[in-house]
């Protein structure tokens, strides 16, 4: 079976000779454009007059379009048709698109948008959270508050407090590759388009809406992306949609790539929160209460932020049962890029600001954190589903979150076991204290966090997929899903589902480009679904194909349909024996199908986002990481020393590649607590939009020593082959970075370090300076 | 522009190269080279690095930032050309495969020209060689575990770049600084290209049009590093790799800040003059260089003069330079190394910094005999912070001293709060660096980069 080997990305051969093609390889016929966006300069306002003559006349320029020049639709939101393509005169954030230019270069269509003259009544903006709760500027009429008891009470009640607030900064998604789309237009008025992004079902439907067209008449094409992390499931439109807009008008090939800076100064970007956090806990340290508060930053559209932010209160509990529990949630509206989806969707911010909680306890009890964790851990699997009794103190009771889901597959008890035994925490938790009792210059510190992750779309509706597979007459298959590949190796994972329904090898399975005229009305590839939807959909038009030609063959052969066996490149009918490909060709003389599509839709989800009630995943991936830190106490410049990780991907599809994902994360995750700030200025300008300023982890930025194993186990729900998503759950493993710097900072003073995010090397100096003792 | 250079083994003569046209647009547009990708066209990321060849051997550049015509008499390769003729592929693209070193590929052909020209040159320190290039997917573990089992594996003979003729024709492109120093005085209104790892950006970011450009990097005679007992003199185009290797003995402390200065595609490029001719607040070099007491020597056609470094930053964007001077060469004199340069970032490697301090503090008998202090990052030029010196010079080499100098920074520097620092920072971290320099004096342990778990 090709299930569960370690096979390498099955486009790594392309990758390395440089034959893997981009959008932005693809050759375009004769007489391409190229097209440009002529973006605003002030934060919130409306354009007045806006002169593009000079535009016009520029070298190169074909086609200039303004909002009034649009036929349809002028829009490009993902949820609540509150982006236009380009300005209706409105402007809400600096880089907002205003005007579109086509051109005969790349170049030229750049150098012309930079020649409008634009005049804009200017308004005061909304940028920082006081502002925008003091306009009350914010989506949804109100706060969300999801939870369960009487959370003032019992703060009260409590014998320890703890409280404060933490900023969590945003992320730049930083993929290598920029948004980039390509249109080709087609006779009757149809258009094919390239587009990198993660979901090509809405860039046919945003598109089809701009050009007034059913979606049969707009056909989109992803082979691959340069990197997506959320940051292309709708942040591919305006390009896409202004592309097939230019083919439309003019009749020529339209291609579009964002520019480093512009992409950055456009698109949205991971949501920044501030928590603001009290708890109540015992003297032991079981926690009786949290009321967490959410204050989130939108920018200007509503994007995905809704769920987003639902997401980080889905995540406020992390791995830990909290009896009385209030979680509030500020969606706010400002004048900045429309935040968008981020790897972990919320998750992350919700997750650290209990871990924030948990290390702001832990310093005040003066416990070990890790005991301190699991004591408040959520009762492991074994004791939930063992447990008959349902009385008030149950496992059962204590496996609910404040959702009202139970956690029925809680292995962190056993993880987090193992993972201190094998990153010898204890022993490097004394060395650290005893290097810090002999140096005063640089400082250690050591962390453990855990990482409970929900897995399935919050969404109920986006938890389906579809396949379709052929089987050519020499044995030869043909692959498609609905699923996107930005790298995280989704395509050879469920080649390998393929090759192991059918028992060949992976050279029969030739995987091919997502295309909606294959597989209709995808879901977005995200929130970790890929290969959990079209790995089962793609079983299932296997599976079809596969009792098809079992059926004709037990009657061609004369045996019961039960002994027909698909092994090794082979079909077994009882005692014959002939290659996959025979049987295929015996099966298309015998005039059978074999062409079928799959489908697939996530069981068990129900969920109530208004009331915060229900089971919103199907299941949990888990993870727990280590990490070793060193500071520099007089400038608080600060580095990952080593970090130790076991990561629970049920039984892995591809132990390789779900490594690859948990390192990459992690590092990831690293990133966005430490070096990677997002400045804007009280213009509300974007001042680090481009890598000089905007620093994403560099090679020696990963741990000296960094040790990643998956835990041995296997999904207790039916999932493909019963393996867990890997895609987003070891971003947060990234978190033992933070609290391990907490740690170090700790070691300078009595205070409690009450480091924000991301701890940058300024951040860990201006804590190191509020901790008291002077070194 | 008339160039000839050598593209994958093969001969390619432009008549008319375009003086601003990058090689990354020509590979792709021009040539239909598309493995070869734009990442941030500023130098930043990597995704374009192709391996360089000249009389001096191969490096690793980023192609985004390098005009055509800096590569007449050159030979280039780029990811199409690491696999041989008959499609077998290099040892780094085989083991990229074998160890997952590649997931969504984009940042992968800038690796593989990176790793493949560290391999050609039999280089093991990846960290160094690929700084420079930036990867979002895997966290660089598998890479490097990729480029370690590579690195036994004997070069590939079709990896052997012969480098043609330049053809040298234009007078854009002098081949010695007397010619330079002629055509620059007839026409000061030309911008001089050295390593273009910053007027690159002018063409890539701020889509000027540069005319007339006059091409530094056929002048020789301005790249020579000439060491004697009493001083050590570098010319202007003296690129950031050689100058690191030189200040690698001399003053290890410097050798290391232009290691995290650049990464090695930039590193390649840039130069010592560049670095100081730009006026940059920001620039590593000046900080260093004024601490060891440098000297820079200026030219207008047959006129020369020379001037303390410091001397030459007059305001922020403004230095003594007269319309057709140039920096023809830097020197200082030889020392006992007293000097260090520490370099504040967000991040090491490949950063702009937020302050870079360059410190030179002799002490006899235990005082302070003699005390230079430069910065960068600290005001709208690199600076020496005169207070600071003055509080040293003839005290005792104590605790109490480096407290008073850190607080005549305070009179030394106003800085200016930006996105990679705020004032109070910096003018801390400033004082912190001279502590960190009595810390170290005092054998105890001061950089994070030299610790581990």
């Amino acid at each position: 079976m090709s299930v569960a080997k370690p096979l390498p990305h099955d486009a790594a051969p392309l990758h390395v000779t440089g034959q893997a093609r981009y959008v932005d390889d693809i050759p375009l016929p004769v007489g391409a454009l190229h097209l440009a966006f002529g973006l605003s300069t002030i934060a919130r306002g409306r354009i007045l007059s806006m002169d593009l003559e000079p535009v016009r006349s520029a070298p190169g320029v074909v086609c200039v379009m303004t909002s009034e020049d649009l036929p349809f639709a002028n829009d490009v939101s993902p949820s609540a048709h509150d982006e236009p393509l380009l300005s209706d005169g409105s402007v809400h954030y600096v880089g907002q698109p205003l005007f579109l230019v086509a051109a005969t270069s790349h170049m030229a269509a750049r150098k012309a948008v930079r020649l409008a003259v634009v005049d804009y009544a200017e308004e005061t903006p909304i940028l920082t959270i006081e502002e925008a709760l003091a306009a009350d500027s914010r989506f949804e009429e109100g706060p969300r508050v999801y939870g369960r008891g009487d959370v003032p009470a019992a703060l009260a009640r409590a014998p320890r407090t703890v409280s404060g607030r933490f900023e969590i900064g945003g992320q730049e998604h930083f993929y290598l590759e920029s948004q980039a789309a390509i249109a080709l237009p087609q006779e009757g008025g149809d258009v094919i388009v390239g587009s990198s992004t993660q979901h090509p079902t809405e860039i046919q439907h945003k598109v089809a809406e701009a050009l007034g067209v059913p979606m049969h008449s707009v056909r989109v094409e992803t082979r691959r992306m340069g990197g997506g992390f959320g940051g292309k499931e709708s942040q591919g439109n305006a390009l896409a949609v202004a592309c097939a807009l230019v083919a439309r008008a003019t009749g020529r090939a339209a291609s579009m790539r964002y520019d480093r800076d512009d992409d950055m100064v456009i698109t949205g970007k991971r949501h920044d929160f501030r928590i603001d956090y009290a708890a109540g806990f015992d003297d032991d340290g079981r926690l009786l209460a949290v009321d967490v508060t959410h204050y989130t930053r939108c920018g200007w559209g509503m994007d995905l932020s809704l769920p987003v932010a639902d997401r980080a209160m889905l995540h406020a509990d992390n791995a830990y049962w909290i009896p009385e529990i209030r979680i509030t949630s500020h969606r706010l509206k400002t004048n900045m890029q429309s935040a968008t989806a981020f790897r972990g969707f919320g998750g992350p911010q919700g997750m650290i600001g209990m871990e924030r909680i948990m290390d702001h306890v832990a310093h005040d009890l003066g416990l070990d954190p890790v005991e301190l964790r699991r004591l408040n851990y959520y009762p492991s699997a074994q004791a939930v589903s063992e447990d008959a009794s349902g009385g008030r103190i149950s496992a059962k009771m204590k496996a609910l979150t404040p959702y009202g889901q139970v956690v029925e597959d809680f292995d962190l008890h056993e993880m987090t076991e193992a993972l201190l035994a094998s990153s010898d925490y204890a022993g490097r938790k004394a060395a650290v204290a005893a290097w810090n009792a002999a140096n005063p210059v640089i400082k250690k510190g050591i962390a453990f966090a855990p990482v409970k992750f929900g897995i399935s779309f919050t969404l109920t509706h986006l938890n389906q997929a579809g396949a379709l597979v052929h089987v050519y007459q020499d044995g030869s298959i043909h692959l498609n899903h609905g699923g996107t590949e930005m790298g995280q190796g989704l395509f050879q994972k469920v080649a390998q589902v393929a090759a192991s329904r059918f028992g060949v090898g992976m050279e029969a399975v030739k995987i091919t480009a997502t295309d909606t005229a294959k597989v209709p009305n995808t879901s977005a590839t995200a929130a970790s679904s890929g290969s959990d939807l079209n790995g089962m959909a793609v079983k299932a038009a296997c599976d079809t194909i596969r009792e098809r030609m079992a059926a004709y063959l037990a009657q061609v052969y004369q045996a019961d349909v039960t002994d027909v066996h698909f092994a090794d490149g082979h079909v077994t009918v009882g005692t014959e024996r002939m290659s996959f490909a025979e049987a295929a060709g015996k099966a298309y003389a015998g005039r059978i199908s074999l062409s079928a599509t799959g489908f697939y839709k996530t069981p068990k989800v129900d969920w109530d986002r208004i009331k915060g009630d229900g089971r919103p995943f199907f299941y949990f991936a888990y993870g727990a990481s280590v990490t070793e830190v060193a500071i520099d106490t007089l400038t608080g410049e600060n580095r990952i020393l080593r970090a130790d990780i076991l990561h629970d991907a049920g039984a892995s599809l591809n132990p390789a590649l779900d490594i690859g994902q948990i390192e990459g994360a992690y590092v990831q995750g690293a990133g966005w607590l430490t070096t990677e700030e997002l400045v804007w200025d009280d213009k509300g300008r974007l001042r680090t939009h481009a890598p000089s300023t905007y620093k994403i982890p560099a090679c020696s930025d990963r741990p000296d020593v960094f040790n990643v194993a998956l835990w041995d186990g296997e999904n207790r729900e039916d999932t493909i082959y019963r393996s867990k998503a890997v895609g987003e759950p070891p971003f947060m493993l990234g978190m033992s970075a933070y609290l391990a710097l907490s740690d170090a900072v700790a070691a300078c003073g009595a205070g409690y370090p009450a480091l924000n995010a991301p701890a940058t090397a300024e951040e860990i100096w201006r804590a190191i300076g509020g901790m008291g003792d002077e070194l | 522009m008339k160039i000839t250079f050598r593209l994958n083994g093969e001969t390619v003569t432009l008549e008319n190269a375009p003086v601003t046209a990058t090689l990354l647009d020509w590979l792709r547009e021009d040539r239909g080279l598309t493995g070869t990708k734009e990442g941030c066209n500023e130098g930043d990321c990597g995704a374009c690095s192709v391996i360089v060849t000249d009389d001096r051997g191969a490096k690793a550049l980023n192609a985004c930032i390098l005009f055509l015509p800096q590569l007449d008499g050159k030979a280039v390769r780029t990811v199409e050309g690491l696999s041989g003729p008959d499609g077998t592929l290099h040892p780094v693209q085989e083991a990229m495969v074998t160890h997952h070193g590649s997931q969504c590929g984009f940042c992968t052909p800038g690796f593989l020209a990176s790793m493949a020209c560290a391999h050609l040159n039999g280089q093991t320190d990846y960290d160094d060689r690929l700084a420079g290039n930036l990867c979002r997917c895997t966290g660089y573990t598998p890479i490097i575990r990729a480029a370690e089992a590579a690195a036994s594996e004997p070069v590939p003979d079709w990896m052997a770049d012969a480098v043609p003729e330049a053809e040298g024709g234009s007078e854009y492109a002098p081949s010695n600084s007397d010619e330079l120093a002629r055509i620059y005085h007839a026409q000061p209104e030309a911008t001089l290209v050295a390593g273009a790892t910053d007027v690159g950006l002018w063409v890539t970011k701020g889509l000027k049009t540069l005319d007339p450009v006059i091409f530094l990097g056929r002048c020789e005679d301005l790249k020579t590093i000439d060491v004697t007992e009493t001083e050590v003199r570098a010319g202007a185009m003296v690129d950031m790799e050689r100058w690191r290797a030189a200040m690698a003995d001399l003053h290890p402390s410097y050798a290391e800040m232009i290691r995290r200065y650049g990464s090695v595609q930039v590193r390649g490029a840039a130069t010592l003059g560049g670095n100081i001719a730009n006026g940059s607040p920001i620039g590593d070099n000046p900080p260093a260089l004024i601490a060891l007491g440098a000297v820079l020597h200026l030219r207008k056609g047959d006129d020369r003069r020379s001037l303390p470094l410091e001397d030459f930053f007059l305001e922020y964007g403004k230095q003594d330079r007269e319309p057709g001077e140039f920096v023809e060469a830097l020197s200082f004199p030889r020392q006992a190394d007293r000097l260090r340069v520490y370099k504040l970032s967000k991040r090491f490697d490949q950063d702009i910094s937020a302050v870079c301090g360059a410190m030179r503090i002799t002490i006899e008998d235990g005082r302070v005999t003699e005390a230079r202090l430069a910065f960068g990052g600290m005001a709208g030029v690199p600076k020496r912070a005169a207070h600071a010196e003055a509080a040293l010079r003839d005290e005792a080499w104590t605790l109490e001293t480096v407290t008073a100098a850190r607080a005549a920074l305070a009179r030394d520097f106003q800085p200016m709060d930006d996105m990679r620092a705020s004032a109070a920072y910096r003018l801390d971290a400033a004082g912190a660096m001279l502590a960190r320099y009595f810390a170290e004096d005092q054998g105890l342990v001061t950089s994070v980069l030299e610790v581990r778990a």
